[in-house]
């Protein structure tokens, strides 16, 4: 199993020494700027200096293909409709703004500790007090829902095996009441957790 | 060692009646509880950190009521849950063990050097930056009891660390927490780990009924079973 989040892989080059803050305005400057792109050239140079970041980062092509792999469907189909209906170069503009969006994603999170993406969001959120809102608790929610997206889906593989090892036929609602069930309990043990290890200080 | 202390202590789950006129007073430095299923063992060591109130009566460690107190007991009490995965707050290994050093007025670098020390101390130096959900059962358990320890709290309350482990592991955390300076309350169904404890509780439905020498205690236990 690979997700996206979670993936820190150590190193010391200047992208991992870059500030957290500083990458994720970056990534979001560059979601919205991919909107501007619209020929086939200024897609490709993008995409080459998104790959020269990962070299920057000493991240071989190995781990730039294990981020595309889960986007390896919809790209095929996007790009197959692309083809159909407005012709090659908006195929290449689409599926390439897609993948040079995912690999920057992927790269922050691959060049980031988690606590330091959180501390970063957690100093951007600080303007929000005036609303009210607990830029900790906000960093809090954030780090947790990283932590629980490989626990639930360790979660799911275990409901699924055990359906299997009693032979019932896959069926989604066979499949969702246990795994909720289970989220929820692990929701409940989670808190507990929390209590315990002293979020209330 | 601490003085853990329940006085007419009683719990009730709704109507149901799980914990009933517990008088308890714990300073040794190795403490069992053993029971059945069901027996009111996860109740009675939640009451010891103040994760579950009691509904009758009072429970104070070193005097610091968990009612009134609940963070000042929480910061003494450490707790070790059966289910390592739902104690690992933190998506990576360091970061876990470093959660719980959070606000106590440490600066970056004594944190991360506590952290370092206690990594090494639960052979996870190697794993520091690692995803948590990659570790092997035995090795999230040891993280889960590094981020307990880390903190350095005067007790250490234990639910059943070692029931989801193979044998090995358990022994592992077994022989760590052998070695712990603290005071230790461990719940357990593996007997075993109880050799050489200063006092063994026996719960059965709901009720403190045997406490004694863990020889004692565990014969009794095993005579309640047959
Ligand atoms: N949150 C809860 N709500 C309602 N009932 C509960 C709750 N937690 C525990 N109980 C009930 O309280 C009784 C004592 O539970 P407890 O978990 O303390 O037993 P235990 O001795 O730890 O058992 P085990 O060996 O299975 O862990 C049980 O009958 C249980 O069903
Ligand atoms: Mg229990």
């Amino acid at each position: 199993m690979t997700t996206a989040l979670g993936v820190y892989a150590p190193g010391r080059s200047p992208l991992h020494r870059a500030p957290a803050g500083v990458k994720l305005v970056v990534m979001v400057a560059a979601g919205v700027g991919s909107v501007l792109l619209d020929r086939p050239w200024q897609v490709l140079v993008a995409l080459a200096l998104v790959l020269g970041a990962y070299a920057a980062a000493g991240l071989p092509p190995r781990v730039v293909a294990r981020q595309l792999r889960p986007l390896a469907w919809v790209a095929g189909v996007t790009a197959v409709f692309q083809l159909l209906v407005s012709g090659w170069e908006r195929a290449v503009v689409v599926v390439g703004v897609l993948a040079v969006l995912v690999l920057l994603a992927a790269l922050v999170s691959l060049t980031t500790r988690t606590t330091e993406l959180v501390d970063a969001v957690v100093t951007g959120c600080r303007p929000l007090r005036a609303l009210r809102v607990d830029p900790e608790r906000v960093g809090l929610v954030l780090a947790l829902g990283v932590r629980c997206v490989p626990v639930v889906v360790g979660l799911a593989e275990e409901v699924r095996d055990a359906q299997r090892a009693r032979g019932l036929a896959a069926s989604p609602r066979a499949f969702a009441v246990p795994l909720l069930v289970r989220s929820l309990r692990h929701a409940d043990a989670l808190g507990e957790a929390l209590a315990a290890r002293g979020l209330d200080d | 060692m601490p003085l853990i202390e329940a006085r007419g202590v009683s719990h009730r789950y709704g109507d149901r009646t799980v914990l009933a006129a517990l008088d308890v007073r714990l300073d040794e430095r190795r403490v069992g509880v053993v029971g059945a299923n069901g027996s009111g063992k996860s109740t009675f060591a939640r009451l010891l950190n103040g994760l579950v109130l009691p509904s009758e009566g009072s429970v104070t460690v070193d005097g610091h009521d968990t009612r009134r107190e609940g963070r000042a007991v929480r910061r003494r009490v450490g707790f070790c849950f059966t289910d390592p995965d739902a104690q690992i707050v933190m998506p990576t290994v360091a970061e876990d063990v470093a959660f719980g050093l959070r606000r106590r007025g440490l600066s970056r670098t004594e944190v991360r050097e506590r952290v370092a020390r206690a990594l090494e101390e639960h052979g996870l130096a190697d794993h520091a930056d690692h995803p948590a959900h990659l570790l092997s059962g035995g090795q999230k358990q040891m993280l889960a009891l590094a981020s307990v320890l880390v903190t350095e709290p005067d007790v250490l309350v234990m639910d059943e660390p070692t029931t989801l482990l193979d044998l090995r592991n358990a022994e592992r955390i077994s022989g760590v927490v052998a070695r712990l300076p603290q005071q230790v309350v461990l719940v357990t169904h593996h007997l075993h780990l109880l050799d050489g404890f200063d006092r063994v509780l026996v719960f059965d439905e709901g009720h403190l009924v045997f406490d004694d020498l863990p020889a004692t205690a565990v014969r009794h236990y095993r005579k309640l079973m047959a």
